[in-house]
C-alpha cells in the first residue's frame, strides 16, 4: 500500500497537498511543451525566412496593439477550402521569428497569413480608413487615425536588440542601421541598397500615399504586404517534413 | 538529451501503466471500507457553525 | 498610529510612480505611471485618514477577517455588471460596426477589455473573496495575516485597473487572456505569491484536522495559475522605462505555451476555483453535506491531472506537430469523465431535498450553474475531436461554447455565492428580495440559452459556408458573404447578452438594498422557504 497510505497524510498536510498537486500539474506541461524546444523537426527547413525589417516590426507591433488577432488568424490549415481561399497551408517555420506568435483563434475576418502582395497599397490604405467603402459587408472598425499618427520608434534599434536577446538573428549591422532602414523603406527618394541586402523581398516605397511623412499606416501596410511572401513554397517538400 | 523516441516509448507504455495503477489505487483507497466514516466526518466541515470557536479579538 | 506603515509604503509608491512617469520612454508607460501615482496617492490619503468605506458589519465579533470579503462581494457585483456591459457593447459593435469609436473603443481593444473584465475582474474577485471566506470557516481560524490580506486584495484590484486601462490605451502583449504587458505581469506575480502564502499559511494554522475539499480546489487554482502566469508571460522588455516587450518564445513554441496557459486558465481559474465555490456553498445553502466526499477527492486528482494536457486542442490542424495535437485531443476527451463525476456529485448533494429547487431560488441558481458546467464539459471534449474541430475552430461556435461555460457555470455559481454571502456578511435576516433573485435567474438563464443557441447556429453556418463547393468544384461563398450572413445572429446574440446584463443589474440593486438593510414587501415564494435564506445556525 506504501504510497496509498500517504493519502491520509495529504488530506491533513497542506504542504504535501501543495507539492503533490504541483507535481501532478507539471507532468502534462513538461511532457507536451518541453520536447518542442529541442526536437529538431518541430520546425521545417525552408528557404527564405528572415527577421522582420525594422518598418515591418513596427507595423507588426501596431497590428498587435490594435488587437487585430482578435478577429484575424494567421494560420492556414491544410484543408482544401482554406488552401484555395488563402493559399498554401502555414508552416511552423514561417512564424519562427514571431515574438509573440499571432496565429489567432477566431476568423471574424479572413485569415491574413498570406495577405501580402494580394492587394495594392492603395487598397489597404482605403480599406483601413473605411473598410465598408471597399467591402460593403465588412464589420471591421475604421483605422483612419493610423494615417495621421506619426510613427515614433526613435528607439527601434532597442527593439531589435530585445529581439536579438530572445533569439532572433538580427546582426549588429542591422541594429546599427535600424532607424535608417526603417525610414528608408518607406521613402521613395531614399537609397534602398542597404535595406534590400539586409532584408531581401522587403516591399519598398511609400505606402500611405503621403511620402513626406512616415506614419503608423506606412508601417502597418508594410507589415501586411510581406505576410506570407518570404518562404519559397515551391521548394518545400511536405513528405520530408512530416512531424 | 536522452533519445526522444525511447523516452516517448517509455511514456506511452510503462509510464501510462504507472499512471493508471496510481489512479486506480487512489480510487480503491478512497472507497476502502475504513474511509467511509472519515469522509463522512470531513464532509460535515462545511456545515459547522460559521462562527470562530473562541470568538477572539 | 495604526496605518502608519501603509501610509509610508503607499506614499513612497506614489513617489516612485511619479518618477517613472517623468522618465518613461513612451506615452503608454507614462500614462500608466500617472494612474499608479494617482491610485497610490489616494490610497495613502485614505490610510492617513483611516476612513472605512465598507460600512460596519459583525466584523471582529466572529474572529474572522471579513472586511475584505465585504469589499470583495461589492466589487464582484460591480465588475460583473461592468464586464457584462462591455460584452454587450462588443456584441453590438459586431452587429453595427458604426459603434466602433477609433482608436480607444475599437473592437480590437474592447474585446480584451471584456474578456479580462469578466474573467479576471469579476471571476478573480469572486474567487479571492470566496476563498478567503471559505478557508477561514472550514479551517476555523482567522487568515494568516491581516496586512497581507489587504495587500493581496487591493493589489489585485490595482492589477485590474492597470490591465483595463492598458487595453484601451493599446498596451498589449497580443496573447489572448494574457494581454497585460510585462510590468503589470510582474505586479500580478508579486500579488499572487502573496495570495499563495496567505492561503497556505491559513491552511497550516487551521484548527480543523482535515483540509476540506473546497480548499483543495482553491489551492490548486492558486498554485497552477502562478505557474501558468509566470511561464506564459516570460518576455524581454525593450527598456525598463518602456511599455513594450517581446515574448521569450517564438512561433510554434510560443503558440503551445500560450494555449497551455489559455486552456488551463479555463481549467484552473474558471473551473477548479469555482468548483471550490461549489463544494462549499452548495452544501451550505442546501444544508446537507456533499453527496460523496470521496468522489470529490477523486474528482480533484483526476481533474488537475488531465486538464493540464488538454491545451493543444486549441491548435488542431495548425503547424503544431501532430503528436502534440493528438495528445491534447485524447486528454480532452478523457476530461469528460471527471467533469461529469463532479457534476453528478454537485447535483446529488440535493438528493432527498429536490423540492428546494422549486422553493429556493438561490439553490436553483447553483443547480443551473452545475447543469451548465455539465453541458459545457460535454461540448468541450466533443469540440476537441479533430474532425469536429475542423468545422468549429475559428467560428462563433467556440464563442458560444465559452459563454455557456462562462455565463452558465462561472456566472451562476458566483451569483449564488453573492446571494448567500450578502445577508450573512452584513448581518441581515434575509435578502432584500427573493423574488428578484428569481427574476435574475430567469433573465440570466434565458439570456444564456439565446446566446448559446444563436452562436451555435451562427458558428455552424459560418463553418459550412467557408467549405461549401459548387458542382464545378469552386468555392461558393466569398468571405464577405459569410460575414453578411451572420448579421441577424449577431443582433440576437447582443439581445441574449443584454438579458444577462439586465439580470446582473437586478442583482446589483438587490445586493445594494440588502446592504442598506431594507426588505422588499413581497409575497413569499413558498412559506417554508424564508428560513433557508437565514444564516444556518
Amino acid at each position: 500500500m506504501g504510497l496509498l497510505d500517504k493519502h491520509g497524510a495529504i488530506e491533513r498536510n497542506a504542504t504535501l497537498l501543495l507539492v503533490g498537486g504541483l507535481v501532478v500539474v507539471s507532468i502534462g506541461g513538461i511532457v507536451e511543451i518541453a520536447p518542442l524546444f529541442y526536437l529538431e523537426n518541430t520546425i521545417e527547413k525552408v528557404e527564405g525566412m528572415r527577421p522582420y525589417s525594422p518598418l515591418e516590426l513596427a507595423g507588426r507591433n501596431i497590428y498587435i496593439r490594435e488587437g487585430c488577432y482578435n478577429c484575424h488568424s494567421q494560420m492556414i490549415r491544410p484543408f482544401r477550402d482554406e488552401v484555395e481561399r488563402y493559399g498554401h497551408y502555414s508552416l511552423a517555420a514561417e512564424s519562427m521569428y514571431d515574438h509573440p506568435f499571432q496565429w489567432g483563434s477566431k476568423r471574424t475576418g479572413p485569415d491574413l497569413a498570406r495577405v501580402g502582395d494580394r492587394y495594392s497599397n492603395e487598397w489597404h490604405v482605403q480599406h483601413l480608413k473605411d473598410p465598408q467603402s471597399v467591402v460593403p459587408e465588412s464589420i471591421m472598425p475604421s483605422y483612419g487615425f493610423l494615417a495621421k499618427a506619426e510613427l515614433g520608434y526613435k528607439n527601434i534599434g532597442d527593439h531589435l536588440i530585445a529581439n536579438q536577446r530572445v533569439g532572433v538573428p538580427y546582426t549588429d549591422e542591422m541594429v546599427a542601421n535600424a532607424y535608417a532602414d526603417m525610414t528608408a523603406q518607406a521613402d521613395p527618394e531614399a537609397d534602398w541598397e542597404g535595406v534590400e541586402t539586409r532584408y531581401p523581398k522587403a516591399v519598398l516605397g511609400d505606402f500611405d500615399g503621403d511620402p513626406t511623412k512616415l506614419t503608423e499606416m506606412d508601417a502597418l501596410v508594410a507589415y501586411m504586404q510581406m505576410l506570407g511572401t518570404l518562404v519559397d513554397l515551391s521548394a518545400y517538400n511536405a513528405e520530408e517534413n512530416y512531424r | 538529451m536522452i533519445d526522444y523516441n525511447s523516452f516517448r516509448h517509455f511514456a506511452d507504455s510503462w509510464g501510462l501503466l504507472y499512471m493508471l495503477v496510481v489512479f486506480i489505487g487512489v480510487i480503491l483507497f478512497m472507497f476502502r471500507p475504513g474511509a467511509k466514516d472519515h469522509a463522512k466526518a470531513a464532509a460535515q466541515i462545511a456545515l459547522k457553525d460559521d462562527r470562530a470557536p473562541e470568538g477572539k479579538e | 498610529m495604526k496605518n502608519l506603515g501603509w501610509t509610508i509604503v503607499l506614499g513612497l509608491a506614489a513617489l516612485a510612480a511619479v518618477l517613472a512617469a517623468a522618465f518613461g520612454q513612451d506615452q503608454l508607460y507614462q500614462t500608466h505611471a500617472w494612474i499608479l501615482a494617482g491610485v497610490t496617492a489616494i490610497g495613502a490619503i485614505i490610510m492617513l485618514r483611516q476612513v472605512g468605506v465598507a460600512g460596519e458589519g459583525p466584523g471582529d465579533k466572529t474572529g474572522y477577517m471579513d472586511d475584505p470579503i465585504r469589499y470583495g462581494v461589492i466589487l464582484t457585483t460591480f465588475w460583473g455588471v461592468v464586464g457584462f456591459l462591455v460584452g454587450v457593447v462588443a456584441a453590438l459593435q459586431l452587429a453595427f460596426p458604426e459603434l466602433n469609436i477609433e482608436p480607444y473603443l475599437n473592437f480590437g481593444r474592447v474585446r480584451p477589455l471584456h474578456t479580462s473584465a469578466v474573467i479576471f475582474a469579476f471571476g478573480g474577485t469572486a474567487l479571492i473573496t470566496s476563498s478567503l471566506y471559505v478557508v477561514q470557516r472550514t479551517c476555523q481560524t482567522r487568515v494568516l495575516s491581516d496586512n497581507l490580506t489587504w495587500f493581496v486584495f487591493w493589489g489585485y484590484q490595482l492589477f485590474i485597473v492597470l490591465a483595463a486601462t492598458g487595453y484601451l490605451l493599446g498596451s498589449t502583449q497580443g496573447r489572448e487572456y494574457a494581454e497585460p504587458e510585462w510590468y503589470v505581469d510582474l505586479w500580478l506575480t508579486i500579488v499572487w505569491v502573496g495570495y499563495l502564502v496567505l492561503f497556505m499559511g491559513t491552511l497550516i494554522k487551521r484548527k480543523e484536522p482535515h483540509i476540506y475539499v473546497a480548499n483543495w480546489f482553491y489551492l490548486a487554482f492558486i498554485f497552477t495559475i502562478a505557474l501558468l502566469h509566470v511561464v506564459n508571460n516570460l518576455s524581454m522588455p525593450v527598456s525598463l522605462l518602456g511599455s513594450k516587450s517581446y515574448s521569450a518564445f517564438a512561433g510554434v513554441q510560443d503558440a503551445l505555451t500560450q494555449w497551455w496557459y489559455g486552456h488551463n486558465a479555463v481549467g484552473f481559474f474558471l473551473t477548479a476555483g469555482f468548483l471550490g465555490m461549489m463544494y462549499y456553498f452548495m452544501p451550505k445553502q442546501a444544508n446537507r453535506p456533499v453527496y460523496s466526499y470521496r468522489l470529490s477527492i477523486i474528482h480533484f486528482w483526476s481533474l488537475i491531472f488531465m486538464y493540464i494536457w488538454a491545451g493543444p486542442h486549441h491548435l488542431h490542424y495548425t503547424a503544431l506537430p501532430d503528436w502534440a495535437q493528438t495528445l491534447g485531443m485524447v486528454f480532452s476527451i478523457m476530461l469528460w469523465m471527471p467533469s461529469w463525476g463532479g457534476m453528478i456529485n454537485g447535483l446529488m448533494t440535493l438528493s432527498g431535498a429536490w423540492d428546494k429547487i422549486r422553493t429556493d431560488p438561490i439553490i436553483r441558481m447553483m443547480v443551473i450553474a452545475v447543469a451548465f458546467y455539465g453541458m459545457s464539459t460535454f461540448e468541450g471534449p466533443m469540440m476537441s475531436i479533430k474532425a469536429v474541430n475542423g468545422l468549429s475552430h475559428y467560428t462563433d461556435w467556440t464563442i458560444g461554447h465559452v459563454h455557456s461555460g462562462a455565463l452558465g457555470w462561472v456566472g451562476m455559481i458566483s451569483f449564488g455565492m453573492v446571494y448567500f454571502l450578502v445577508p450573512r456578511l452584513w448581518n441581515r435576516k434575509q435578502l432584500y428580495s427573493l423574488r428578484m433573485v428569481n427574476w435574475h435567474f430567469w433573465l440570466a438563464t434565458l439570456g444564456i440559452v439565446v446566446y448559446a443557441a444563436v452562436m451555435w447556429v451562427s458558428g455552424i453556418t459560418q463553418g459550412l459556408m467557408w467549405r461549401e463547393y459548387d458542382a464545378e468544384g469552386f468555392l461558393v461563398y466569398s468571405f464577405a458573404e459569410s460575414v453578411a450572413a451572420l448579421k441577424p445572429y449577431y443582433i440576437l446574440r447582443a439581445i441574449g447578452g443584454a438579458m444577462y446584463l439586465a439580470g446582473g443589474l437586478v442583482m446589483a440593486y438587490n445586493v445594494w438594498m440588502t446592504i442598506k438593510g431594507k426588505t422588499r414587501d413581497e409575497k413569499p415564494i413558498v412559506v417554508a422557504h424564508a428560513a433557508s435564506a437565514q444564516p444556518a445556525e
